[in-house]
C-alpha cells in the first residue's frame, strides 16, 4: 500500500497512462498498425516473393 | 453532431442501436439471402448432374450453372451477410453511431449492381468460365465489370467499418478494449482490404484483355494473383464466422471468452498468416519453387491452424464454463447435453464449430501438404474440403447468427419455431454429407468441375472403380437434404422478416430466448475459471483424429507411387 491506499499494483495497472498498457496490447488496440501488417505480410512473402519467381522462369523462343 | 443520430435501446440487450446502421444490416442481410436463395438452386443442380444416375443438366449448361454457384454463394451471399456483420460489430456492439451511412449505401448499391450484372453475363451462357475465370478462358467484359463493382462496393463496406472504430473511439461509446467479436470482425475487414485490393490488381487488366485493349495475361501471374484475393476471401470467412461463434456462446450462454489475450493473439495469426496459405492453390505449379510453396502453406500456414484450433478449444470451452456456473456440473459432459439444442442458434454454431474443425480443418491441412495435395489436387477432394469450412462452417454460422439477429434487429418475432428448430440439423448433416462423400470421391480420383464421369464419348476409355460412382450418388442424396435444409432457412427468414408480428421498441422477443447476460458481447473480459474438462476431451479426440488422417494419407501416397 502506498500513502493513497491504493494498492501498488492497481495503481500501475492506471490504464490512463499511456505507458503502462503493455506492449502487446497496444498493438491489439491499434487497428491500423494492425491493418499495415495484414496487407504487408502477405504480399511480401506471398505475391512479391511469387512473382520473383515467375519474372525468373526462363521464356522459350 | 450525435444528437442528431435516431437511436433507439435495445429491451433485450440495452445497447444503444443506430437506426441508419439497423437499415443497413437489414438491406444486406436480405440481399444475401436472395443470393443464397440463388446460388444453392444452381448448386443443387450441379449436384443432381454429377449423381450418375440423374445427370441432370447437359454439359453447356452444367458449367453455366457451375460459374453461377460459385459466385452467388461463394461471393455475394457471403460478402453481402459480411457487409451486415461489420455494421452490427461496429456500429451496434460499440454503442456508436455508424460512419458514414451514405457511403454504406453507396456500397450497398455498388455490390447489388455488380452482382447482377454479372449474374446477368453468366446467363446469357458466353462466360462459363468457373468463379476463378483462369486466362486465357476469356468471359465477356460485363462479367468483369460486375465482380470489379462488387468489389469496390464491399470495400467501402469495409472504409465504413474502420471509419466507425475511429469515431467510436473518439467519442468514447466504449471503454479499453474493443470486445472479441469486434475484434474478430476487425480481422475480418483487415483481410478484406488485402483481398479487394488484389482481385483489384488482377481483374482489371483482365477487364482490358477481354475488351481487347491488352493483348496477353501471364496465366501463371493471373493464378497468383486471383488467388491472392480467391484464397484470402475464404480468411474473411473464417474470421467472420470465428466472431459469430464467440458472439452466439456470447449471447446465448452470456459466456466470456477463457481468455481473451489469447484468442486476440489468435486472431493477430490470422492476420498476419492466413492469406499466405493462397499458395496451396499453386502447389502443382511447376514455375514456383518448393521453398516458395512449403514457407507459405506449411510454415506460415500451421501458425494460422493453430489459430483456429485456439478458438475451437475457447469456444466450446467458454460454454463449458457458462454452463457449469450455472450448477450444470455433473461429469464430464452435462453441460454439453443439457445445451438448448432445439434453439437453432446455438445447434447451429456447435454444428458449424465442429464440422468446419473435424471435417473442413483437418482435411484443409492434409491437402495443404505439398506432397499429399498430389493426390487431391483438382480432385472433388477439394470442393469436399471448402464445403466443410465455407458451407458447413461459415454458411451455417451465419444462419445460426440470423435466428438471433432477426428478433434483435429486423424487430419481428422468428416465424415457424418448429421448423427453425430442425432446420441447422437438415442443412448441416446434408452439407456434412455432401462433404464427405465428395471428399471420398475424390480420394478415388474422381475430377472437380467436371461433366461426364463415364466418359462416355473418349476415345481413350476410363473407368472409376464403381465405389467413386456410390459416392456421386450418396453425395447427390445429401445435397437435396441440403438444399432442402437452405430453403427452410430462407422461408423462414423471409417469412418472419416480412410477416412475422412487428415488435414494439421496447418489447422483447419471446425466442430464441437471449439472456439479459447476453451483454457480455459488447464487453471487454475473459471467465473467471479454467476448468473445462470436457472441451479438454474433446480436443484430445479431434488430434487423435487429426494425427491418424495425416498418416493415413501418406501412406496412401506412398502406395499410389511406390518407389522402388
Ligand atoms: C444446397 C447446397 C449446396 C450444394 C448441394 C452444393 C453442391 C456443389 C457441387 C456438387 C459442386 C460441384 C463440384 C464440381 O463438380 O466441381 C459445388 C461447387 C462449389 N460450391 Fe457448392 N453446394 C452447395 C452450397 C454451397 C455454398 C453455400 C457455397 C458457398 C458459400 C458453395 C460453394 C461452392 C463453390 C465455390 C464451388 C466451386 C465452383 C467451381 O468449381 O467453380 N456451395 N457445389
Ligand atoms: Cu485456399
Amino acid at each position: 500500500m502506498n500513502e493513497n491506499n491504493i494498492p501498488d499494483d492497481a495503481a500501475s495497472s492506471d490504464s490512463s497512462d499511456p505507458e503502462q498498457i503493455p506492449l502487446m496490447q497496444r498493438i491489439l488496440d491499434n487497428p491500423f498498425l494492425l491493418l499495415v501488417l495484414g496487407i504487408a505480410v502477405p504480399a511480401v512473402f506471398y505475391i512479391i516473393w511469387g512473382i520473383i519467381e515467375i519474372t525468373q522462369i526462363p521464356i522459350a523462343d | 453532431m450525435s444528437s442528431l443520430i435516431d437511436y433507439r435501446t435495445c429491451p433485450t440487450t440495452g445497447l444503444k442501436v443506430d437506426r441508419a446502421a439497423e437499415k443497413l444490416i437489414k438491406a444486406n442481410a436480405v440481399a444475401a439471402i436472395v443470393f443464397l436463395a440463388i446460388g444453392g438452386l444452381f448448386g443443387l443442380l450441379v449436384a443432381l448432374t454429377r449423381w450418375p444416375a440423374v445427370h441432370f443438366l447437359p454439359a453447356d449448361m452444367f458449367y453455366l450453372a457451375l460459374t453461377a454457384h460459385g459466385l452467388d454463394v461463394l461471393l455475394v451471399w457471403i460478402i453481402f451477410f459480411e457487409m451486415a456483420l461489420l455494421y452490427f460489430a461496429s456500429a451496434i456492439l460499440l454503442n456508436s453511431r455508424l460512419a458514414g451511412p451514405k457511403w454504406a449505401w453507396t456500397g450497398f448499391g455498388l455490390m447489388l449492381v455488380g452482382a447482377l450484372i454479372t449474374n446477368v453475363a453468366v446467363l446469357q451462357g458466353k462466360s462459363s468460365v468457373m468463379f476463378t475465370s483462369y486466362v486465357p478462358m476469356m468471359a465477356e467484359p460485363p462479367f468483369y465489370v460486375g465482380i470489379i463493382l462488387f468489389a469496390v462496393g464491399a470495400l467501402i463496406g469495409c472504409c465504413v467499418f474502420f471509419g466507425t472504430l475511429v469515431l467510436a473511439k473518439r467519442e468514447k461509446t466504449y471503454e479499453g478494449s474493443i470486445p472479441l467479436v469486434t475484434f474478430g470482425a476487425l480481422t475480418a475487414a483487415i483481410i478484406a482490404v488485402f483481398t479487394l485490393a488484389s482481385g483489384a490488381i488482377i481483374l482489371i487488366p483482365t477487364l482490358l484483355w477481354s475488351l481487347g485493349l491488352v493483348s496477353h495475361i501471364d496465366p501463371l501471374v493471373y493464378k497468383t494473383i486471383w488467388w491472392a484475393m480467391g484464397h484470402s476471401s475464404q480468411q474473411i470467412n473464417v474470421s467472420a464466422h470465428v466472431a459469430v461463434w464467440y458472439a452466439i456462446a456470447a449471447m446465448v450462454f452470456g459466456a466470456k471468452p477463457l481468455s481473451e489475450k489469447i484468442s486476440r493473439m489468435a486472431f493477430l495469426m490470422y492476420i498476419l498468416f492466413l492469406q499466405l496459405a493462397s499458395a496451396h492453390h499453386l502447389l502443382v505449379e511447376p514455375g514456383m519453387s518448393s521453398e516458395w510453396k512449403i514457407f507459405n502453406t506449411s510454415y506460415a500456414m500451421y501458425l494460422a491452424v493453430l489459430g483456429s484450433m485456439i478458438h475451437g478449444m475457447s469456444v466450446p470451452g467458454a460454454i463449458e464454463v457458462a454452463q457449469r456456473s450455472r450448477g450444470l456440473t455433473k461429469g464430464m459432459f452435462e453441460w454439453l447435453r443439457k445445451a438448448p439444442w432445439g434453439n437453432p442458434a446455438f445447434a447451429g454454431m456447435f454444428m458449424s464449430l465442429v464440422f468446419f474443425g473435424f471435417l473442413g480443418g483437418i482435411s484443409g491441412v492434409v491437402m495443404g501438404t505439398e506432397q499429399i495435395n498430389l493426390i487431391m489436387h483438382n480432385t472433388l477432394y477439394v470442393p469436399g474440403h471448402f464445403h466443410a469450412t465455407v458451407v458447413a462452417g461459415t454458411t451455417l454460422a451465419f444462419m445460426a447468427i440470423t435466428y438471433i439477429l432477426v428478433p434483435l434487429i429486423f424487430r419481428r418475432e422468428l416465424m415457424m419455431k418448429k421448423l427453425a428448430m430442425w432446420q441447422p440439423y437438415v442443412f448441416g448433416i446434408g452439407v456434412a454429407g455432401i462433404s464427405v462423400f465428395m471428399m471420398g470421391a475424390g480420394t478415388l480420383g474422381v475430377s472437380r468441375r467436371h461433366w461426364d464421369m463415364t466418359f462416355a464419348d473418349a476415345i481413350l476409355p476410363f473407368d472409376y472403380p464403381s465405389a467413386a460412382f456410390l459416392m456421386m450418388g450418396l453425395n447427390g442424396i445429401f445435397a437435396v437434404m441440403a438444399a432442402v435444409g437452405g430453403l427452410m432457412y430462407v422461408v423462414i427468414v423471409v417469412g418472419s422478416v416480412f410477416f412475422g408480428k412487428k415488435l414494439t421498441d421496447d418489447e422483447k422477443p419471446s425466442y430464441p430466448e437471449v439472456p439479459p447476460e447476453s451483454a457480455a458481447v459488447s464487453h471487454y473480459g475473459s471467465s473467471e475459471s479454467l476448468k473445462i474438462p470436457g472441451t479438454a476431451f474433446l480436443v484430445g479426440i479431434f488430434f487423435t483424429a487429426f494425427v491418424l488422417y495425416y498418416f493415413v494419407n501418406w501412406k496412401y501416397l506412398s502406395e499410389i507411387w511406390p518407389l522402388s
